[in-house]
């Protein structure tokens, strides 16, 4: 973990990749996202939390770039989110549990094919997928269809997969569920060299435990952020001795129960 | 083990002895034969809130269609209420209640029009067990009128147990209720679970989420098609064999690696904001970790003994 | 009975909420009936016509005025030889040439040898055929004008000659073949997608393990798609009555009887696809590719069976639209009774009986 995060807010101004500036996405009457506002710096860890429905994923919708919003701001690793989210397509990676890897494909086709997508060059794909299969321990799967591969080992790839690219950032929506727990472990640990590397990883998780591991947690509450600090602070600040509480506290307070 | 017992006895309120399933794959380039389940016993009380638990694709949606005699086993005998699930499979299906892993609604009928359907599939009507589901109805009620594919996840998850309730079913089924659902919906479900479990309603239910395992009467830890343990909550957690330790600094990213190098230290998982540790050497002290971390230039180390998680019990015994 | 009363009751909420469920049922058929017919009658009113006549008699100039007259044909001038005729239908703009012989008004009453010559564009054989039919029966009319009670049967001997498709196969192929298509579409390919997105959807397992028994899941899903069938019966007829001028020659009770058969059939087949198939996007594309192109192509009503190679002919005999399409026109144009369709309704009735007993069978009590 990169612990220049926690105390570099004092000090120097690190460098931040995604800023949003009173962000709002209303489907008619209905406020999805109300009024958003947050920073997340280089590198970061940050935990996107919030009940079904309280509006994580239109949020990260337009932070990736597929829909507009309806007012505010928001720069994603430079561009605008609401005038450029072709350039931001281009320098995020994006990883869910529902889609992330063709399953009828070969696991070196999977590679071939998303990196190519992005833009890397065929010289570099070819010398890469070698590193990163040795790396994996995947050497022998090369030529395996990625639908027999267990699911986490899929995880796993899919996150290479998405993070291959080199982006400056990872969106990840819910991408441990149903995983086993020593494989989410690995996975974690994953995201931890990722940071490390200065990749900013935005994920989304209902594994209360996950929240843990990231540098600051958000949490949202009928498409407002009701709390964002780092999970030490929260757990001070709502008197609670694990994330599963702050959130139960939290989301108790929702309304919106209905949709 | 009750295995060899006569699975028709009237016992138990499931019986499950010896249960096999396997699969054959088609892959393009090869034919896999599959092993979906392999060797599977285990018997649930009356009255008793049984849980499955254990990743996807350890088995325990194959094992929960096997048990409402959707699929047949490779080999084994079950029995339902004793019911056997190859020849009396109609009187099963008179008997249980089935929550399929996608909570199973007509998205495009209402709530209220839902819940009659499966009543009426049963041959019942809403009135006639409105008192078994009237807790959980109560709370979609006001939506009656709209349709299922327009609730929340946590509603929809309502309905379907409802649905598969409105016959006032024996043994009831529930496969993966929680599944993608957010943590106030879950614990929720889970209360409405114990409310159930007072009505002497059996319940089997399975999940990825091994923090629901506490919630259970007993569980059967699940991997790759076989049960690694059968017990309490408690015990499983009692049985841990190593004694476990939490273990943090101020980089814990390091941390880990760092652990990993110490000859001593038998397994280290993170846990988010601590490292569990087993050792190999059981006598080492807390205090000679923290003087080796110290070593590694980690400060603000902080080490505690602590009681294992069914997480740690799952990950020691796969 | 209450079981099964609410389950045909929710299967007609899925189709009346679901809004592209409701065109395809309702509006398409409409549609469909409505553009192969007046593609065919919007080309045959106001077709332009073209004159060879060296003739240039009373008879002739009568002939030529009669059908300038009718709703079908505008005059559009004379030829000055017969060499022209290929040169204007290759303009496009001409549907019809008549050609008369020579001295064709003395010919016409005193030898009896008359000759006209109706020429058309054969490759489009519906339009072709049904403008010389039109022609035909003006000439005829003008010629029970002029001789009125003479009865000398046969002075004029209309010869069609049709350009690029001689045998031409096709008259009023199009709305037993559309009826065919429509009943075939909704039946088989509505009631296997319904069963499938039940299976998608995980209620199936639900239904599975409950005390409802096969036969009447099955049973519940035939009643509304029967009932929709029923009602597109009925549109189809009275649009081809009354919109398209189609003669219903024959019984209308036996109409109906067969076509009842074939919905059958339909049905039926539409539960065999979905006892296969467990994806609706599956179900859709067997109905589609495996029923559909084959009920087009073999059934007779695009391409004459007669002239295709003798496996396809024997594949044309188990396809049921071909049997339903051969009785509605036997019953609804050629006006035959019972007695010449037997064949039609036996083969018909054996394919329901054997479809209905397979599905029914086919159906699983359990998952696989």
């Amino acid at each position: 973990m990169n612990n220049n995060i926690q105390t570099s807010e004092q000090g120097l101004k690190p460098d931040i990749v995604i800023s949003v500036d009173n962000l709002t996405k209303r489907f008619g009457s209905f406020t999805a996202v109300d009024n958003i506002s947050f920073d997340v710096k280089k590198g970061e860890i940050f935990g996107f939390l919030g009940a079904n429905g309280a509006g994580k994923t239109t949020a990260m919708r337009m932070l990736s770039g597929l829909s507009y919003a309806t007012s505010g701001k928001g720069i994603v690793a430079g561009f605008d989110i609401n005038t450029q989210s072709e350039q931001i397509k281009k320098t995020i990676g994006y990883m869910s549990q529902k889609f992330a890897l063709y399953d009828d494909l070969k696991v070196w086709e999977n590679i071939r094919l998303f990196a190519g997508i992005y833009g890397v060059p065929d010289k570099e794909i070819t010398l890469r997928t070698d590193a990163l299969l040795k790396q994996l321990g995947f050497e022998k799967e090369r030529d395996t269809l990625v639908q027999s591969l267990p699911l986490g080992w899929k995880q796993k790839l899919a996150f290479s997969v998405a993070i291959f690219h080199e982006p400056t950032i990872v969106f990840l929506d819910e991408p441990t569920g149903g995983v086993d727990p020593a494989a989410r472990r690995n996975f974690w640990e994953m995201i931890y060299q990722a940071s490390d590397r200065g990749i900013t990883v935005f994920v989304t998780t209902h594994y209360m435990d996950e929240a843990e591991y990231c540098n600051r947690v958000s949490i949202m509450v009928d498409g407002k952020i009701e709390a964002l600090d780092s999970p030490k602070n929260l757990k001070i600040q709502f008197n609670a001795k694990n994330m599963d509480e702050v959130f139960h506290k939290l989301a108790r307070k929702s309304t919106r129960k209905a949709d | 083990m009750q295995s060899f017992q006569n699975p028709t006895e009237n016992e138990f309120a499931v019986s499950c002895q010896s249960v096999s399933k396997h699969y054959i794959k088609n892959s393009p380039f090869e034919k896999l034969n599959v092993k979906a389940l392999e060797n599977i016993s285990f018997d649930v009380s009356r009255g008793e809130l049984f849980g499955i638990i254990g990743p996807d694709g350890a088995g325990k949606t194959t094992l929960f269609r096997i048990l409402t005699t959707l699929i047949l086993a490779d080999e084994g005998t079950v029995s339902i209420e004793g019911n056997d699930v190859v020849k009396d499979f109609k009187s099963i299906r008179n008997e249980v209640g089935y929550m399929p892993g996608r909570f199973s609604l007509y998205q495009d009928l209402t709530v209220e029009e839902n819940l009659n359907v499966f009543a009426k599939v049963f041959k019942t009507s809403i009135e006639e067990n409105y008192h078994l589901i009237e807790d959980i109805y109560k709370q979609i009620e006001p939506f009656k009128k709209r349709r299922a594919g327009k609730l929340s996840g946590g509603m929809k998850q309502k309905l379907a147990l409802c649905c598969a309730l409105i016959h006032k079913p024996k043994v009831l089924f529930l496969d993966e209720p929680t599944t993608g659902v957010d943590p106030v919906s879950r614990k929720e479900f889970w209360d409405m679970l114990k409310r159930l479990k007072a009505q002497n309603i059996t319940i089997l239910v399975s999940t990825p989420y091994m923090d629901e395992a506490s919630l259970c009467d007993r569980i059967a830890l699940i991997q790759n098609g076989s049960f690694l343990k059968i017990d309490t909550p408690k015990n499983i957690v009692n049985q841990f064999p190593h004694e476990l330790w939490s273990v943090s600094s101020d980089a814990m990213s390091k941390l880990l690696n760092d652990l990993r190098k110490i000859p001593n230290i038998r397994s280290c998982f993170s846990f988010g904001e601590s490292h569990h540790v087993t050792l190999k050497n059981k006598d080492w002290s807390v205090d000679e970790l923290k003087v080796v971390l110290e070593k590694y230039e980690h400060t603000s180390v902080e080490i505690k003994v602590i009681e294992a998680s069914i997480e740690d019990c799952f990950m020691d015994l796969t | 009975m209450e079981q099964f009363l609410t389950f045909v009751r929710k299967e007609f909420y899925h189709i009346f909420r679901d809004r592209w469920t409701m065109i395809i049922l309702l509006v398409l058929p409409i549609m469909m009936l409505i553009l192969f017919g007046f593609m065919m009658s919007t080309e045959v009113k106001n077709t332009r016509f073209a004159i060879y006549d060296p003739s240039r008699d009373a008879a002739t100039q009568g002939i030529v005025n009669k059908i300038s007259m009718s709703d079908y044909f505008i005059f559009s001038g004379y030829l000055d030889s017969p060499e022209q005729v290929e040169e204007v239908f290759r303009s496009g703009k001409i549907g019809l040439v008549i050609v008369f012989g020579e001295r064709f008004y003395e010919n016409m009453m005193h030898t009896g040898d008359a000759q006209v010559q109706l020429i058309a564009d054969g490759s489009d054989p519906n339009t072709a055929s049904t403008l010389t039919m039109y022609a035909t029966r003006l000439i005829t009319l003008y010629q029970q004008d002029v001789m009125g009670e003479m009865k000398i049967p046969y002075q004029i001997k209309p010869e069609v000659k049709l350009l690029y498709n001689p045998t031409l196969k096709g008259s009023y192929n199009f709305v037993p073949g559309v009826m065919g298509m429509i009943l075939m579409l909704i039946c088989a390919m509505m009631t296997s997608v319904s069963i499938a997105r039940e299976k998608e959807l995980g209620t199936m397992e639900v239904l599975l393990v409950s005390p409802m028994k096969p036969i009447q899941i099955i049973i519940s899903k035939v009643v509304p798609y029967f009932f929709v069938s029923v009602v597109n019966l009925a549109t189809i007829l009275l649009l081809s009555v009354f919109v398209l001028d189609m003669p219903i020659n024959g019984s209308l009770g036996l109409l109906i009887l067969i076509s009842l058969i074939f919905i059958f059939v339909s049905l039926a087949l539409g539960l065999l696809i979905s006892s296969a198939v467990d994806k609706q996007m599956v179900a859709l594309l067997i109905s589609a590719m495996v029923m559909m192109m084959p009920v087009m192509m073999l059934s007779g009503m695009m391409f004459p069976l007669e002239n295709m190679p003798l496996p396809l002919q024997w594949l044309s005999q188990i396809i049921p639209a071909k049997w339903f399409m051969i009785a509605v026109k036997k019953i609804m144009i050629e006006g035959l009774g019972f007695s010449s369709v037997v064949k039609e309704f036996t083969v018909l009735s054996s394919m329901a009986v054997i479809l209905i007993a397979a599905s029914v069978k086919r159906f699983k009590y359990r998952l696989e």
